[in-house]
């Protein structure tokens, strides 16, 4: 028993850009990369205002929204449509079901997420290319754990994007910025300080130990992926509403 | 031996009495407001399941909590702290809770617009008097109401509790007038936008997603480049950045209409900004009631 299946993986690549969905994907990079040409173009290389732009909208907004459009695109419509009962019906593991869909997440995490930070890192400063370079790091981490978290979210409930978006708003937004202890709990801050300690001079979550960000993003990869498998295999299609 | 269509027929049809309806019948404007009264409960989760009422009044609640606990502060704490006026302006308030009221538009105009099109119950709407634009119109009034009370709620709230709090009558109507204006703008900037995605995207996830991604995404990148422009002089191009997210593009609107404090790092300065704000406000609403009309214009009835 292999661990990823090829076909569900190429089932689930086309439904995440087979759909209107797609759009979304590529444009939400394409936001990045131009407001980081237009910073630059204001401001110059400067090292202040690349980490305003790449935390502020890149690591807080353009990676976890990817991650939710393409975990959700890859998992909530057959869920939604009932056809998840035709895969789920195949003698394949379900934790092979799990990581073959979360597979193609985490390859849109890296191309429309990752990528673009790197470019817009690259863009607002070439001088020092080891900024941009951590802040594909740190959100290729915070992707991954994004997926996890929302492939559990798709399987627990129907309205798992407004769930993921609530969640993401407000205890990732709102909270985050008004109470400091959230940094703990907190996806988008444990891949700040990853980005942190890769880059070396730059300063964006106070006082997050990277081996407790790196463990605690593990620990949520893993374990959700894992829920997720685990929930599969008691699953049960439920009418909406 | 005889076929059927040959013959005397036998079939009668009998009058047994039923009659029709022949008392008066209401024309399109009842029609319309009908459809009004129920787009506006339903956008609050009246009239619908429980698990609805959760979202949109659990907003509510929250919209009003930050109020309640300033207008608090307000009424035991003026003397000792020496306030004389809003702890938060009222103009600055919808921008500070602008993730709810994101979150209260995007998870209802999937609910009043893109239902009816995915389910084709449109077809249901279209077969009364009412014309196609009479519904889309109304349908969008019932949002743009809905959102303009949930921003009118918390500041009604903080007029009367400023009330309470002995602050001056005279001024504190003012501008809770010129924020109660602001409101029923940004409602309208909001919720026009918002139903024309949802119209686009008719599967109700991703409408709410893209709705949100829309808000989110376009204040996070005026917000960063009105810091940067701020920060480094050009503070004619974040004025121009403003107009491009409706919470900064109507809180610019106050600042030059009312002279509100501004809550943007770089608020329209001048005549000739003023007017370009106004402009791309109309522009926002109409546009987008525009665009609405032509895509109903396809939907088969």
């Amino acid at each position: 028993m292999s661990a990823v299946s090829p076909t569900i993986v190429r089932i689930g690549a086309h439904s995440v850009f087979g759909r209107r969905r797609g759009i979304l994907l590529f444009l939400l990079p394409l936001v990045l990369v131009g407001l980081a040409v237009l910073v630059r173009a204001l401001v110059g290389e400067d090292l202040r205002s690349t980490e305003d732009t790449l935390y502020g909208l890149g690591l807080a907004v353009v990676v976890p929204l990817v991650a939710l459009l393409a975990t959700t695109g890859v998992l909530a419509p057959e869920i939604d449509d009932g056809s998840i009962s035709y895969l789920l019906a195949k003698p394949i593991s379900r934790h092979t079901i799990v990581a073959s869909k979360l597979l193609v997440a985490w390859a849109c995490v890296l191309v429309f997420g990752a990528l673009p930070m790197l470019v817009a890192g690259l863009v607002l400063l070439l001088g020092q290319p080891e900024v941009g370079f951590a802040f594909a790091v740190g959100s290729l981490a915070g992707g991954l754990a994004y997926c996890s978290l929302f492939a559990l979210l798709s399987v627990m409930t129907r309205h798992a994007v407004v769930i993921g978006l609530l969640y993401l708003l407000l205890w990732e937004g709102l909270l985050g910025g008004l109470l400091d202890g959230v940094r703990w709990l907190s996806v988008t801050r444990w891949a700040a300080a990853i980005t942190e300690q890769v880059a070396g001079q730059v300063t964006l979550v106070d006082d997050l130990g990277f081996t407790y960000a790196v463990v605690a993003t593990v620990v949520v990869v893993v374990l959700g992926g894992w829920l997720t498998g685990r929930r599969l295999q008691a699953f049960n299609l439920t009418g909406d509403e | 031996m005889s076929t059927p269509s040959e013959g005397a027929p036998t079939g009668v049809i009998h009058d047994i009495g039923y009659r029709p309806y022949a008392g008066p019948r209401l024309g399109e404007g009842a029609v319309a407001w009908a459809l009004f009264v129920t787009g506006l409960r339903n956008s609050f989760g009246l009239g619908r399941s429980g698990r609805s009422k959760v979202l949109p009044m659990g907003l509510l609640a929250l919209m009003l909590l930050p109020a309640l606990i300033l207008v608090g502060v307000l009424v035991q704490a003026k003397d000792l702290l020496g306030l004389d006026q809003q702890i938060v302006a009222y103009s600055t308030y919808p921008m500070t809770t602008q993730l709810l009221i994101s979150v209260f538009v995007a998870s209802q105009a999937p609910a009043l617009i893109s239902r009816d099109l995915r389910f084709r119950t449109i077809t249901l709407y279209l077969a009364r008097p009412a014309r196609r634009a009479t519904y889309v119109l109304v349908r969008m009034a019932s949002l743009t109401a809905a959102t303009f009370l949930l921003v009118a709620a918390p500041l009604v709230l903080m007029y009367v509790g400023g009330l309470l709090a002995d602050l001056p009558l005279g001024r504190e109507s003012q501008r809770v007038g010129g924020a109660l204006v602001g409101a029923l703008l940004l409602a309208a900037c909001l919720a026009c936008t918002a139903a024309l995605v949802a119209a686009l995207t008719i599967r109700r996830g991703l409408a709410v997603t893209a709705v949100i991604v829309l808000l989110l995404v376009t204040y996070t990148v005026v917000a960063t480049i009105q810091g940067i422009s701020a920060d480094t002089g050009h503070a004619r191009v974040g004025e121009v950045a403003g107009i491009f997210s409706p919470y900064t593009l109507v809180n610019g609107v106050q600042v030059y209409v009312f002279d509100a404090p501004h809550a943007t790092r770089t608020p329209p300065t001048g005549d000739g900004m003023g007017v370009l704000y106004l402009l791309a406000t109309a522009v926002t609403v109409l546009g987008s009631v525009g665009a609405m009309l032509l895509r109903y214009r396809k939907v088969q009835g």
